[in-house]
C-alpha cells in the first residue's frame, strides 16, 4: 500500500480515469502502475501461465508485471505509460486476447 | 515544421547521467546527435524526474539528487536532439556503405507506438543499471517490491508506503532509500541486513581504498542516522514474503532461528547491476566480472565495445555509480568525435584529462563496497521452491533438475525449461540463472556463460513493425545478426 506525502496531496492536480470501470483519480505525471498503487491496488494481473496474482515490482520497464489493459490495448506496461484524462485502465486476466 | 531528422552523427541512448553529459559534449563539439531513452524525462534512474518532481522539499531527495538538475542545462545549450519516450529496440553492426565507405549504423526504435529506423555513424549506449535480483520464496507476491521501484514511486509521484513496511537487503541505494524516506517521514518497521558478517573479512584489505572515497563522510552520516532512529536487524540469512494472493508477512532467519513480522510492503534490494541486454545483443563481447558478481561488456578505457562504432558508458558497463557514469559519458563522446575524424588524438587526449583524472576519484574505494556488498550465495541461487524466472514461472529447482539432465548453460536453459524466454528476456533471471547453474555444476560462472540475446530487446509489437517502411537492411537490422 502506497500514500501521497502531504505536501503533495493538496498541491495534486486530479486526473480522473477508470480501474475496471469504476472512477479513480491520478495525479497528471502518475505512470498507470504508480496510479493503480496510489489507489490501494497492489495487484493489476493474473499470470498466464499459473494464475498467481501479480503487481508492479522494477517500476522501471524490466520485470513485465505491471501488464495491464489501457483503453482496450492488453499488455501495456503500466509503469511505462502516464496515466491521461479518461484513461480506461482494466486489470489483466491471464494472456493477451487476441484481438486487443 | 520541418520534417524529422532521421540521420545522426552520434546517437546516445539513456538519459542518465552518462548519456546526459555524452551528448551534451558531444554535440557542443559541432556533431549531430540525438539523444534516445524510453523513458518521458530525462535523469536516468539516480536521477528520476528531475525536471517535474512533485517532492518539493529539497532535503527529502537529498544534495546528490538535485546535481543532476545541473545536466540539462548544457545539454539544452549543445543543440542535440532529445528524444524522451523513445524505446531502442535494435542496434545493428555498422555497414561500410555510405559514400566513400563511410560507417553507418542502423537503430530500430518506438515512439509513441510507431517504429523508426535511425542511421547514425557511432553510438554510444548508456542504458544503465537495473537491481540485481533478490529471488527469495514469495518475492512474486503483490506488495513486494524492488526498493530502487519505491525510489522511482517517491520521485516520480512522491508515493510512500503506508501500513507496515520492511526493507531487505544489502547496499548503499538500500540505506538511501531508507534515510529519504526518514526524512519524508515514511513508515518503516524495519530493515533486515543481509549483508553477510564473512564480507567484512575479505572488504578489510579494500578498507584503505575507501577512506579515500568522497562518498565515505556522506555514507556514514546516512547510515548512522537511519541506524539511530530505525531497528536494523543484522545478519539474516534467510527470507521469506507469505500471503495469499498478496503480501501478508515476511519470515527472517537470524543466528538459526526463524522470526515473522507482519507487512504490506516488502522492498527488496540487492545492489544493481548493469543493463547489458542492448549491447548483448548488438553482439558485443562481455565478460564475467568476479568482483561485482555480474556480466559486464568488454570495453577500454573510453568505452569502446568490440563491435566498431559502437562505445558504451557509465553503469551499462559495469557499476560505478552516477559520478563516475558521467564522466565516463564525456570519455565516450570523446573518443566518438575522435573516431569520427572530429578531433584529433591529442586534442582528445587533453580535453580527456580532467575527466578522466574525476573518473579515477569517483572509483575509489568501489572495490571495497562491492566486496562488502556482495550477496551471500544462499540469496544468489536460492533454494529449490523459489521463483528464478518471474515470467514464465521457472524455480531454481527445475534449473538444477535440468542441470543435472545435461543443461550446460543459460542457453539451454531457455529450450529446457522457457527460463528467460518472456517479456522481460532474461533480465531479471539471467544472474541467477548463471549463479544456480554454475553451483550445480560446480564450476565458474565464466564458464557457464549468459543468454545470447537477440534485437529486438523489448518487445514490439507487429502493428507497429508492420508500419516500418522496409527496406532489405530494415528487415535484417531485425531479424539477421
Ligand atoms: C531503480 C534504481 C534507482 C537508483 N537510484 C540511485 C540513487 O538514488 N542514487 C545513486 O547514487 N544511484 C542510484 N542508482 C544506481 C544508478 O543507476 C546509477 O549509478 C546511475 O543512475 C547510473 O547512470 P547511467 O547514466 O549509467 O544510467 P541510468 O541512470 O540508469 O540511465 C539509463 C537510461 O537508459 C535508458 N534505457 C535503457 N535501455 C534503453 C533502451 N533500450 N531504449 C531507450 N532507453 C533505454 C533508461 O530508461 C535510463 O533512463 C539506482 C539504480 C536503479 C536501478
Ligand atoms: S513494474 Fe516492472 S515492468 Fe513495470
Amino acid at each position: 500500500m502506497f500514500r501521497r506525502l502531504p505536501e503533495i496531496e493538496t498541491a495534486a492536480e486530479a486526473v480522473a480515469f477508470t480501474i475496471d470501470g469504476r472512477p479513480a483519480n491520478a495525479r497528471a505525471g502518475d505512470s498507470v502502475a504508480a496510479a493503480l498503487l496510489a489507489n490501494g491496488i497492489t495487484a493489476c494481473r493474473n499470470t498466464p501461465v499459473s494464475g498467481a496474482a501479480r503487481g508492479p515490482y522494477c517500476m522501471m520497464g524490466v520485470c513485465f508485471d505491471c501488464l495491464v489493459t489501457i483503453d482496450g490495448t492488453g499488455n501495456r506496461q503500466g509503469c511505462q505509460v502516464r496515466v491521461a484524462p479518461g484513461m480506461a485502465v482494466e486489470t489483466q486476466n491471464g494472456k493477451r486476447e487476441v484481438e486487443r | 515544421m520541418s520534417a524529422p531528422k532521421f540521420d545522426f552523427d552520434i546517437a546516445v541512448v539513456g538519459s542518465g547521467p552518462a548519456g546526459l553529459a555524452a551528448a551534451a559534449l558531444a554535440a557542443s563539439k559541432g556533431a549531430s546527435v540525438v539523444l534516445l531513452d524510453e523513458q518521458a524525462e530525462p535523469g536516468g534512474q539516480i536521477y528520476r524526474a528531475v525536471t517535474e518532481t512533485p517532492v518539493r522539499d529539497r532535503k527529502v531527495l537529498g544534495p546528490d539528487y538535485w546535481h543532476g538538475a545541473e545536466l540539462l542545462g548544457p545539454l539544452r545549450d549543445s543543440g542535440a536532439a532529445h528524444w524522451p519516450g523513445a524505446t531502442v529496440w535494435s542496434v545493428a553492426r555498422p555497414r561500410e556503405d555510405g559514400p566513400d565507405g563511410e560507417r553507418s549504423i542502423q537503430i530500430g526504435l518506438s515512439r509513441n507506438g510507431a517504429a523508426a529506423m535511425l542511421i547514425v555513424r557511432h553510438v554510444i549506449l548508456a542504458t544503465g543499471a537495473l537491481e540485481r535480483p533478490f529471488p527469495i520464496p514469495g518475492w512474486t507476491l503483490p506488495g513486494v517490491l524492488g526498493a530502487g521501484a519505491a525510489q522511482v514511486l517517491l520521485k516520480t509521484s512522491g508515493l510512500v508506503p503506508s501500513g507496515a513496511t520492511v526493507m531487505a537487503g544489502s547496499g548503499p541505494l538500500l540505506w538511501l532509500l531508507a534515510w529519504q524516506y526518514l526524512q519524508a517521514g515514511a513508515r518503516i518497521d524495519a530493515i533486515l541486513d543481509t549483508t553477510p558478517k564473512q564480507n567484512w573479512r575479505a572488504a578489510l584489505p579494500l578498507l584503505p581504498g575507501f577512506l579515500r572515497s568522497p562518498y565515505l563522510a556522506k555514507g556514514m552520516k546516512l547510515m548512522l542516522e537511519v541506524r539511530r532512529k530505525l531497528t536494523v536487524i543484522g545478519n539474516v540469512t534467510a527470507l521469506r514474503a507469505d500471503g495469499d494472493g498478496a503480501l501478508k508477512s515476511v519470515t527472517y532467519t537470524r543466528n538459526g532461528t526463524e522470526h515473522r513480522l507482519p507487512a504490506d510492503t516488502l522492498l527488496l534490494h540487492h545492489g544493481v547491476v548493469p543493463n547489458l541486454n542492448l549491447a548483448n545483443a548488438t553482439g558485443c563481447a562481455q565478460r564475467w566480472d568476479e568482483q561485482q558478481r555480474c556480466w559486464r561488456p568488454t570495453t577500454d578505457a573510453w568505452g569502446a565495445t568490440s563491435v566498431e562504432g559502437v562505445s558504451l558508458a557509465g553503469d551499462g558497463a559495469g557499476i560505478g555509480g552516477a559520478r563516475a557514469a558521467e564522466e565516463a559519458g564525456r570519455l565516450a563522446a570523446l573518443d566518438a568525435l575522435h573516431r569520427l575524424g572530429r578531433i584529433g588524438r591529442e586534442q582528445r587526449d587533453q580535453l580527456a584529462a580532467p575527466h578522466r583524472a574525476a573518473l579515477d576519484r569517483a572509483l575509489t574505494g568501489r572495490a571495497f563496497l562491492d566486496t562488502l556488498y556482495t550477496p551471500a550465495e544462499a540469496f544468489r541461487a536460492p533454494a529449490d521452491d523459489t521463483i528464478v524466472c518471474r515470467c514464465e514461472e521457472i524455480t531454481a529447482g527445475a534449473v538444477r533438475e535440468a542441470v543435472r539432465l545435461g543443461c550446460s548453460g543459460p542457453n539451454q536453459a531457455k529450450s529446457f525449461l522457457r527460463c528467460g524466454m518472456g517479456p522481460c528476456q532474461g533480465r531479471l533471471c539471467g544472474p541467477t540463472v548463471t549463479e544456480v547453474i554454475a553451483a550445480e555444476r560446480g564450476v565458474s560462472p565464466a564458464e557457464v556463460g549468459y543468454y545470447r540475446l537477440r534485437p529486438p530487446v523489448k518487445p514490439i509489437t507487429l502493428a507497429e513493425l508492420a508500419a516500418l517502411p522496409k527496406t532489405d537492411a530494415d528487415i535484417d537490422a531485425v531479424f539477421k545478426h
